[in-house]
């Protein structure tokens, strides 16, 4: 009985599991094997000796990484608490327009950033128009920035929001009982509430902008090289699949890193926060 | 004597769209007593609380805390606490913390905070729960950190919000105990909500019965029981037969085809009344001696006594008597004056206090299980 069971078990599992194995596990071997062979497929360790060369694009990538999601946690935060708050049909309304970007292509919504951005473009033109004097936008790290927070923002925005939306509102009541005004019940109660929601979205929105490649190309004007162009380029134009699965490794090996280090700070964050 | 009135409400409507909560609503409570707002679900007595709380702005009326006017002050201006239905202690604090939480609001000194703490959660028999986590206690021990959590910042006024909805029989009899000895001993007000007509009695100084956003009446537990002013105030509380009746004169009633002496006075001649006999005053005696006859027509025991219907020209009446009476037995009932209770007709007269549905019901659901099989 109990080994006709788990064979089922196993059968309705066999789908998932060789995904996994097709999807999931044989790329991740097939970069490993990269990242250690040479072109003729000889053992060396070359590959990774070179990556010193592009410390800084690592460097400036996470840091780009970083602020872009602080920014989108500002902001999300926030939004996020408005819309938890409004009546179920108002929710759903601007949940759905935090949604409504995401159905349009990534590279049009950058391609259209470039257009609102540039010397000539629509906010300079605006600035000539009432007489001000034109601002250099595009081809800045800040331009770059603005592109990671616009097109991620809603990945920050959703998982805080429904944490947020299942909150007891029995619970913002009680603190404000207790003598808590606004502000101190979204800091002492709502905030330490919503950290697993905050912890997914830092996730949804870090590793993307730390590996992203062409929001940097188009906004950036090339002088930003992120590492995902890097890579990118490895494969498109100089085809050193080695050197680009190596530098693809690493950067999960940070990005890991990153997780493991955030996910230490939440587990015991509900009493840190504080 | 003005002086020691809490709160007071005047006029105080509410609407939730075209539902309409509170129906000019008018209550006082005062210092060190203990209040309850009874009444089935939809009554009002939750709004009430609310608006005592700030979390409901009044329609129409306006909201006395002793002489100060309170409409529109938020609720962490008040110097009322709430607890909750549904205990709604903060998840990602402990006990100590949850506790604390207000005194850490007022800035209290740390030395201080301590102390009341140990002070409350010894109150309410937590001892020793500080560290624990509070989604890993019982309903029971929630709902002792939620009263001591809301007792920590030492209000004049604590409101309870069904706080013993969710606990079981036993425990609940336990903790109402508690409940009125933690309100006499830190001598604060309470105002308590509940659906429960047995915990009202049982706690309460007074009690505010209402029904459809309308205080039906406010008196002490004896007053309610002994004297309901109508046929939903006599329902609600305990057992009734209610049945039709015409006042002959003051002391003299008649009902059920007899005429009864009573201790009621100051009706009309001949205007139609409702009369209230408790279950427990109705005297069995030979049916050739009883001022009524009737013919039994069920009988369930009930531990204490037995509870029988008996069939009163076709109004089933119901009579709690430790006599075992068989079923088809003939028996008379005999009634004190002061087992009679006369009141004024209401638009609840007729709606209550006739048994037949009991035991039809039981029928039906007899007979249907038959038909089944």
């Amino acid at each position: 009985m109990n080994t006709r069971d788990s064979l089922r078990t196993k059968l309705v599992a066999s789908p998932y599991i060789v995904w996994s194995l097709l999807f999931i596990l044989a790329p991740m071997v097939f970069v490993v094997y990269y990242s250690f062979t040479t072109g003729a497929g000889d053992f060396t360790f070359d590959n990774i000796r070179l990556l010193s060369k592009y410390l800084t694009t690592f460097l400036r990538s996470i840091w780009f990484g970083i602020v872009a999601t602080v920014i989108c946690l500002l902001i999300a935060f926030p939004v996020a608490y408005i819309i938890s708050q409004k009546t179920d049909k108002v929710q759903r309304t601007m949940v759905l327009l935090v949604m409504v970007p995401m159905w349009m292509s990534f590279l049009i919504r950058t391609y259209s950033w470039m257009a609102i951005l540039q010397d000539t473009g629509i906010i300079n033109n605006f600035f000539a128009r009432v007489g001000l004097r034109p601002v250099h936008m595009i081809n800045t790290s800040g331009a770059v920035i603005l592109g990671m927070v616009y097109n991620f923002l809603p990945y920050m925005i959703m998982p805080i929001y429904s944490v947020m939306a299942k909150m007891d509102m029995s619970m913002i009541e009680a603190a404000q009982d207790l003598g808590g005004n606004r502000l101190t019940v979204i800091r002492k109660c709502v905030l330490p509430m919503s950290v697993p929601g905050i912890v997914s979205g830092v996730t949804m929105v870090f590793v993307p902008s730390v590996s992203t490649f062409y929001i940097s190309q188009k906004l950036g004007g090339g002088s930003f090289d992120l590492i995902g162009d890097v890579i990118e380029r490895q494969f498109q134009q100089s085809y050193n699949y080695n050197l680009g699965a190596s530098l693809s490794l690493v950067l999960m090996v940070l990005i890991l890193i990153c997780m493991a280090v955030m996910n230490r700070f939440s587990s015991d964050g509900g009493e840190m926060v504080i | 004597m003005k002086n020691d009135i809490l709160v007071n409400l005047k006029n105080i409507s509410v609407s939730f769209g075209d539902n309409r909560v509170l129906d000019n609503l008018n209550l006082y409570i005062r210092d060190k007593e203990f209040v309850t707002l009874l009444g089935p679900s939809g009554c009002g007595k939750t709004t009430t609380l609310r608006i005592i709380g700030g979390f409901i702005e009044p329609d129409e009326g306006e909201v006395y805390f002793g002489e100060k006017r309170v409409n529109g002050v938020p609720p962490y201006k008040r110097a009322v606490n709430t607890v909750f239905q549904r205990y709604a202690l903060f998840p990602h604090l402990n006990v100590y913390e949850n506790v604390a939480f207000g005194l850490r609001i007022k800035k209290t000194p740390e030395k201080e905070i301590k102390q009341t703490v140990e002070n409350m959660l010894e109150l309410v028999n937590l001892k020793g729960f500080n560290k624990r986590n509070v989604t890993s206690l019982s309903g029971g021990q929630q709902q002792r950190v939620a009263i001591a959590r809301a007792l920590a910042v030492k209000p004049k006024l604590l409101l309870l919000d069904e706080p013993l909805g969710a606990l079981d029989l036993k425990l609940r009899k336990d903790m109402q105990i508690e409940l009125k000895n933690i309100q006499q001993r830190l001598g604060i007000t309470f105002v308590y909500v509940t659906h429960d007509q047995e915990e009202a009695l049982s706690m309460s100084d007074t009690i505010v019965v209402m029904d459809g956003g309308i205080i039906q009446q406010i008196g002490t537990p004896q007053d309610i029981y002994n004297e309901p002013k109508n046929a939903f105030v006599a329902d609600f509380i305990g057992e009734s037969n209610i049945v039709d009746g015409v006042m002959r004169s003051d002391f003299l009633v008649d009902f059920s085809g007899h005429r009864f002496e009573c201790l009621d006075k100051g009706f009309s001649k001949d205007e139609a009344v409702d009369v209230v006999v408790r279950p427990e005053d109705v005297d069995i005696v030979p049916a050739e001696q009883g001022m009524l006859r009737g013919v039994v027509t069920s009988v369930s025991f009930r531990g204490v006594h037995f509870e029988i219907i008996v069939d009163i020209g076709g109004f089933k009446w119901m009579i709690q008597t430790t006599d075992f009476q068989p079923e088809g037995a003939q028996i008379g009932l005999s009634i004190d004056p002061d087992a009679i209770h006369i009141m004024k007709k209401s638009k609840y007269s007729g709606m209550f206090g006739d048994y037949s549905s009991f035991s039809d019901e039981f029928d039906e659901l007899s007979n249907a299980q038959e038909e089944k099989e």
